[in-house]
């Protein structure tokens, strides 16, 4: 019921609010755009602590969240698959499939909305919500709550967590967020050439980078530290999934889903929302060069024909090979509470 | 006629200072200014200054608007029908946000 010691120092840092990529900075303000935050955003009644990330540890890796007791979050959203699951779409308990393509959960603790179609606001809106659904873990939260209650080792870090409040809705949805938020991007070649290491990155790299602040106009949605300006688009991929318009019936919505982060992008195919495209340079070639349907007025106005040449997309791809970071070895505990 | 052409251009002035007219500007994917106060009648013009689309809306029951997509360098011009605060977002970019109040 221990943390690894690598990773108790990873969550030390994060609690004592120092910037993991080191505080002497010398990026310029062109590239300063890039640099992580120093600090991962947390509610406040939610704030990080050693206590809440081991209890999350426990129930991200516990199966018994599950009805059948097979699967577990990270049965879907796991490190070796770049916190995806590898797959073109999840699957849940029974081999049942899943709608979508399971979304990466890195630095979901900087993103303002959650799921494909940003139906949560927050972690804590989206950690139960997988428990629930019939194609993944197809569990009644009352009866985990039962469940959970008659383990006396997840009562001792419940109390230790959250003292007070018991094992409830509210503290498991906590607590698992506690968990997500920790997964964080480790420091990428991009970042250390941010920093100022201009040897950090080969040449075709800062061409590719060239391309993706110019004329790739990837930045129009993949901005920011993060790789991801949060924004909603139909990308015109042709499946039936409405996307965001499931939410309400508002025309921007219109199978639009959310950008995802290129952090570890190399980790987390196949890509987009159905899990339909293997490789980045056939990513790349959709987003750069208008999609499956090149200057439809069906999909965004932002997924036009940009006249990339291969050579320019391969470019992009040494770019995005750039933004792999060390792995963060989160290691699933061996024991559970019992 | 001299009184009559005073009391015609008070007149006036208070028409126009009853139902002004505001501009919010969208750049760098966020609103400008984040908070506004106006009065019920006002107009507001939301302009578009990136170079890719935006797609103002709010909710809020008393200025329930959705100005739909907007190409750059389009303006749009909404009133303000009832008193309350209006939160505003864009159905694109999530992360811009912005709030009014409409007051009598």
């Amino acid at each position: 019921m221990k943390i690894s010691r690598d990773r108790g120092n990873v969550l030390i840092r994060f609690i004592a609010g120092i910037t993991i990529l080191g505080m002497s900075v010398t990026a310029s303000e062109e590239l300063s755009k890039w640099l992580r935050p120093e600090h991962i955003p947390a509610p406040k009644d939610n704030q990080i602590t050693s206590e809440r990330v081991e209890l999350g540890t426990f129930l991200y890796f516990d199966t018994r969240l599950s009805r059948d007791g097979t699967v577990s979050c990270a049965t879907c959203h796991n490190e070796a698959n770049g916190w995806s699951d590898g797959l073109p779409k999840a699957v849940g308990i029974e081999g049942r499939e899943g709608p979508r393509n399971s979304p990466t959960v890195l630095n979901t603790a900087y993103q303002i909305r959650q799921f494909w179609d940003g139906r949560a606001k927050t972690l804590e809106e989206q950690a139960l919500g997988p428990i629930e659904a019939d194609v993944e873990m197809d569990m009644d939260l009352d009866e985990l709550l039962k469940r959970l209650n008659k383990i006396e080792g997840y009562k001792v870090l419940f109390e230790k967590a959250y003292p007070g409040e018991g094992i409830t809705r509210d503290t498991l949805a906590k607590a698992i967020a506690t968990f997500e938020r920790t997964v964080v991007s480790t420091e990428s070649p991009f970042d250390r050439y941010v920093k100022g290491d201009k040897n950090a990155i080969d040449a075709n790299a800062k061409k590719g980078f060239a391309l993706f602040t110019g004329k790739g106009h990837c930045t129009d949605c993949h901005d920011g530290f993060n790789f991801t300006d949060g924004s909603f688009h139909n990308l015109g991929l042709g499946d039936a999934d409405e996307g965001r318009y499931g939410l309400k019936k508002r025309a921007a919505w219109f199978h639009a889903f959310k950008t995802p982060t290129l952090r570890d992008v190399t980790k987390s195919g196949p890509y987009f929302h159905d899990g339909s495209i293997k490789t980045l340079a056939e990513a790349t070639a959709v987003c750069g060069n208008g999609g499956r349907f090149p200057n439809s007025e069906k999909v965004s106005p932002l997924i036009v024909d940009r006249g990339l040449n291969q050579e320019e997309l391969e470019l992009l791809v040494d770019f995005l090979k750039t933004l792999e970071g060390t792995p963060l070895n989160i290691k699933e505990p061996t024991q559970f509470p019992q | 006629m001299k009184t009559i052409a005073l009391l015609a251009s008070t007149l006036v002035l208070a028409v126009s200072m009853h139902a002004s007219e505001h501009v919010v500007n969208q750049k760098g994917k966020a609103f400008a200014p984040g908070t506004m106060k106006v009065k019920v009648g006002d107009k507001i013009t939301f302009k578009n200054n990136d170079g890719f689309a935006h797609n103002a809306f709010s909710d809020n029951e008393a200025n329930e608007f959705d100005i739909g997509m907007q190409k750059p360098g389009q303006d749009v011009t909404i009133e303000m029908k009832k008193p309350g605060t209006v939160e505003v977002e864009c159905a694109i970019h999530p992360n811009m946000h912005m709030t009014i109040e409409v007051v009598e």
